[in-house]
C-alpha cells in the first residue's frame, strides 16, 4: 500500500513536472487534469444508496492510482437533491449538468440516480457533447425509441448523437426474465398475463407477451385491468376458467397489484403469481397481508432489475470485499453499478487517443466485451448495456427473500 | 434499494426450495361455461349487494333534502379505518368460533354507530347552515366535506399501529384481515360460493327488509316520506324537518358502515383512496335505478354488480367502466328518472 502511494505520488510529481517542462498534452492549452463529474441526490432518503455509489466511484478511482497516463484525475460530486424536497430537484440537477458542461476539463458525467432527473440532464450534456453514465437509471424510454412517450429518445438527443450510456438493464427487460423464470423454473406453458395500463406495466407485461411463445408458453389473455376496482374476483374466474398455470401482473402495489393476489387466492387459484420490481417494496407485503403471502396460498414471486450485493460472483464479488475492508459494511444494491459506471469511463478516458470531450464519449460508445464487476457486456446501439443481470425473490416470513439470479445476457461474471 | 439488501440476508433460504417443492400447478378445474356464468353471477351479486347497500345511503338522502352526498364513499372509507382500528385494538382477528361471531356482530354495529354519527355531524356541520342557500352550495359543501374525510383517512393510516404497518407509509393500501375466511361455504360443481359471499347477503337482506319496513310501518318513517313529499307541508303538520334529516342521515351513514365492513372483509384492502370508487358505484348505482327510490337503489346495486362482474368475465377488464356508464347514459335517455323512479314531475 505504502509502495503503491509512493510510486503514485512519484508518478504525479513526475506528471505535473512534465507538464510544467513542456505542454506535452494532446492540446497545447490542456490542464494535466480531467475532471469527473458524479450527480446524485445525496441529501435525503436515497442518502445510504448514493453514499455506497460515490464509494463505488472513488474505488474505481483510486484503482488506477487516481490517474490516466498523464492526466490526473479529479472527482466531484455533486448533490441534485435539496433539504426541501429530501429527493432530486430539477433545478439544481440543471444547475450540476450546466456546470459540468462549462467546466472545460470535465469530460464525464456519471448519473443521475432518478430517471426524471436524467431527463433533464440528458438534454443539457448532449448539447455540450459531454458523455454521461447512469449507474440508477432505468426508465426505459430514455433510451429506448417506442419503449416510452413518441419523441423519446430523441428530445434527450438534441445534437442527434448518443451521448448518455447506463450500466444498469432497463425496466423493460423484467418481462423477458420473468419469462424465461416462468417457462424454466416454474415449467409454466399457459400463461394470464395482465397489466395496469401505464407506462411501466403495460411496458414489463408486453415484452413478457412478446417473449412467452419462444419460451413455449401460450398467453391465455392479456389484458389491462382497472386499477382502481374495489376487488377483481371476475377476472379471478376468467383466468380459472382458462386453466392457466401463472398469472404474471405488470404493475405496482399502488395499481393494486396486492388485491389480485388477495382474490386470486380467496377464488381458490393456487397458481404461481409473478410481479415486476414495482412491488419490490414492503409495501407490497403489507397490503397482501399474511394470508396471501403464506406459502400454502399459493407461490408469489417479485423480479427486480439488479442483484443483491450478497449475491455477486467473480469480479463483482471480489468489489464487494474490497469494499467490506474498506468501509466496513456491504455495499447497498446500486454500488457497484456506480463503480461499474465509472471504471467503463475511466477505460474510454485510457483508450481514448486524444483526451477531450469528443473522443472519450466514442471511446464510451465504442465499449465492446468490456469485463466489469458485472460481467462482460457492451453498450448496444441505444446507449444500453447488454448485461440483463436480474433477480428473481419471494416473500418468505413476510420478507423478501432471493430466490435465484436471472437474466445474465452477458452472463454473470466470471 | 435498501430492500434488495434486506432480502439478501435470506438468501439461499429459497435458492432450493423454489419450484421443485410446490405440487404441480395443474389448472384447479377448467370450468365448463355454464359454471363459469354461475360463478361469475355470484360474484356480480356480492359485489353487487355492497354496492346496493352504499347506495340506499345515496338515495335516501338524495330524497329527502335532494343532495347527492359526495361526501358518502369517503364517510364508508373512513369507517373501514375506524372497523381497522378496532380489529387491531381488541384482537378481532386472533377470535374464533362464538367469540368470532359475536366481535363481528360488535365490529358491524360499532362501525355502523360511528359511520352514523359521523354522517349526522357532517349534515349538522356542513349542510344544516346551507338549507336555505342555493342546491349548488350544498353540493361543494358535501365536495369539500369529502376532501376534509379523505385526508382525515391518510391522517389515519398513518398511526402508528400495527394494523397500519406501523404507520410507515399511509397512503399505501392496507391489510384487512379475513375475519371471515375466504374459503367455500359450499360448491356447486367448481362454482364457489365462498364464506364472504354468505356474509354478505346474511348482513345485507335484513339490513335491507329492516329498512323496508322502518320507512313503511314506523312513525319516523311515515315522517321521512312525509318530508321528502314536502317539507314545508310537513313542517306545517308538526313534524321537526331538521331532527327527521338528521335521523336519514343517521340511517343512511349507518347502513354504509354496515356496508364497508362486509367490503372491507370481503376485499381484504382498504386505502384511503377508496372511498372514491364506492361512492362513484353506490352513485351510479342509486341513479340508475332512480334516485330516491329505494328498492331502485338496491336494483340499480345489483345490475352494477353484474354488469362488471359480466363485462370482466366475457369482455374485457378495460371495456366494463365504459359499459357500465354507457349502461347509465342509456338508461338516463330512455327512462330519465331510472328503472324504478317514479314519473318525473315538475317541482314549481
Amino acid at each position: 500500500m505504502i509502495r503503491r502511494t509512493a510510486s503514485a505520488a512519484a508518478a504525479l510529481a513526475l506528471a505535473s513536472l512534465l507538464a510544467a517542462a513542456a505542454p506535452s498534452g494532446p492540446r497545447a492549452s490542456a490542464p494535466p487534469f480531467l475532471t469527473i463529474v458524479s450527480s446524485l441526490p445525496r441529501t435525503g432518503s436515497a442518502n445510504s444508496q448514493t453514499t455506497s455509489i460515490v464509494n463505488g466511484i472513488k474505488m474505481a478511482i483510486e484503482e488506477r492510482g487516481g490517474k490516466i497516463g498523464d492526466f490526473e484525475i479529479r472527482y466531484e460530486d455533486l448533490d441534485d437533491a435539496s433539504p426541501q424536497k429530501g429527493n432530486w430537484d430539477q433545478n439544481i440537477e440543471a444547475a450540476n449538468a450546466n456546470k459540468a458542461a462549462k467546466d472545460p476539463t470535465c469530460v464525464g458525467y456519471i448519473g443521475t440516480y432518478n430517471s426524471g432527473a436524467a431527463k433533464i440532464a440528458m438534454p443539457i450534456l448532449n448539447k455540450a457533447g459531454l458523455v454521461m453514465v447512469s449507474p440508477g437509471n432505468t426508465y426505459p424510454g430514455l433510451t429506448k425509441p417506442g419503449a416510452g412517450e413518441a419523441n423519446e429518445p430523441r428530445i434527450y438527443r438534441p445534437s442527434g448523437t448518443i451521448s448518455y450510456f447506463r450500466v444498469v438493464p432497463t425496466d423493460d427487460i423484467q418481462g423477458a426474465v420473468a419469462c424465461e423464470f416462468c417457462a424454466k423454473d416454474l415449467g409454466s406453458k399457459k400463461a394470464f398475463i395482465l397489466h395496469d395500463r401505464e407506462l411501466y406495466g403495460k411496458g414489463i407485461a408486453d415484452v413478457f407477451k412478446k417473449s412467452a411463445p419462444g419460451m413455449g408458453i401460450e398467453v391465455m389473455g392479456f389484458e389491462g385491468i382497472d386499477p382502481k376496482a374495489s376487488n377483481y374476483r371476475s377476472l379471478v374466474t376468467k383466468i380459472r376458467s382458462t386453466g392457466a398455470d401463472v398469472v404474471f401482473y405488470g404493475g405496482t402495489t399502488q395499481t393494486n397489484a396486492a388485491q389480485i393476489l388477495k382474490d386470486l387466492r380467496s377464488g381458490g387459484c393456487k397458481v404461481p403469481f409473478v410481479t415486476p420490481d414495482g412491488t419490490f417494496e414492503n409495501a407490497y407485503i403489507e397490503a397482501a397481508g399474511k394470508d396471501a403471502m403464506s406459502p400454502e396460498s399459493g407461490p408469489v414471486y417479485i423480479t427486480f432489475g439488479g442483484l443483491p450485493s450478497e449475491q455477486l460472483t467473480g469480479r463483482g464479488a471480489e468489489f464487494v470485499e474490497r469494499y467490506k475492508k474498506k468501509h466496513g459494511e456491504v455495499p447497498e444494491a446500486y454500488a457497484v453499478y456506480g463503480y461499474e459506471a465509472c471504471k467503463v469511463l475511466l477505460d474510454a478516458i485510457d483508450r481514448a487517443g486524444k483526451k477531450d470531450r469528443a473522443t472519450v464519449l466514442a471511446a464510451v460508445a465504442a465499449t465492446k466485451d468490456f469485463e466489469g464487476a458485472l460481467g462482460t457486456w457492451s453498450f448496444d446501439e441505444n446507449g444500453d448495456t447488454t448485461n440483463r443481470l436480474m433477480s428473481v425473490n419471494t416473500v418468505k416470513d413476510g420478507k423478501f427473500a432471493f430466490v435465484k439470479a436471472a437474466g445474465g445476457g452477458a452472463g454473470q461474471a466470471k | 434499494m435498501l430492500r434488495a439488501a434486506a432480502a439478501a440476508e435470506q438468501l439461499a433460504i429459497l435458492a432450493l426450495a423454489r419450484a421443485d417443492s410446490v405440487p404441480s400447478f395443474a389448472a384447479d378445474g377448467a370450468l365448463s361455461p355454464p359454471e363459469v356464468f354461475s360463478q361469475q353471477l355470484v360474484t356480480g351479486l356480492s359485489n353487487g349487494m355492497i354496492i346496493a347497500l352504499i347506495a340506499i345511503g345515496y338515495t335516501m338522502v338524495y330524497g329527502i333534502v335532494e343532495l347527492i352526498n359526495f361526501a358518502h364513499g369517503d364517510l364508508c372509507m373512513l369507517g373501514a379505518f375506524f372497523a381497522l382500528t378496532a380489529v387491531g385494538a381488541f384482537a378481532l382477528d386472533g377470535a374464533s368460533g362464538a367469540g368470532g361471531v359475536v366481535g363481528l356482530v360488535a365490529l358491524l354495529v360499532a362501525t355502523a354507530a360511528f359511520c352514523g354519527a359521523l354522517n349526522w355531524s357532517i349534515n349538522r356541520l356542513a349542510y344544516r347552515p346551507l338549507r336555505s342557500a342555493s342546491k349548488l352550495s350544498l353540493l361543494v359543501a358535501a365536495i369539500g366535506a369529502s376532501f376534509v374525510l379523505v385526508n382525515l383517512g391518510l391522517f389515519w393510516g398513518g398511526l402508528p399501529m400495527e394494523v397500519f404497518a406501523g404507520g410507515t407509509s399511509a397512503a399505501a393500501p392496507k391489510a384487512f384481515p379475513a375475519l371471515v375466511e375466504p374459503k367455500p361455504a359450499f360448491t356447486v360443481g367448481d362454482v364457489i360460493v365462498s364464506r364472504p359471499d354468505v356474509l354478505v347477503l346474511a348482513v345485507t337482506v335484513p339490513l335491507m327488509l329492516a329498512l323496508t319496513w322502518l320507512v313503511r310501518f314506523t312513525k319516523l318513517g311515515k315522517a321521512m316520506r312525509a318530508v321528502a313529499q314536502n317539507p314545508v307541508a310537513a313542517a306545517l303538520m308538526g313534524i321537526d324537518v331538521e331532527r327527521v334529516i338528521g335521523a336519514t342521515f343517521f340511517i343512511g351513514g349507518a347502513l354504509g358502515g354496515f356496508a364497508t365492513v362486509v367490503y372491507s372483509i370481503y376485499n381484504q384492502t382498504v386505502g384511503f383512496q377508496m372511498g372514491y370508487r364506492m361512492g362513484m358505484d353506490a352513485f351510479i348505482a342509486a341513479v340508475l335505478g332512480g334516485i330516491g327510490n329505494l328498492p331502485g337503489a338496491v336494483l340499480g346495486g345489483l345490475v352494477i354488480g353484474v354488469v362488471r362482474a359480466m363485462s370482466d368475465g366475457y369482455v374485457e377488464a378495460r371495456w366494463t367502466n365504459a359499459i357500465v356508464f354507457g349502461i347509465l347514459i342509456l338508461i338516463l335517455v330512455f327512462r330519465p328518472s331510472g328503472l324504478l323512479g317514479a314519473k318525473l314531475r315538475e317541482k314549481v
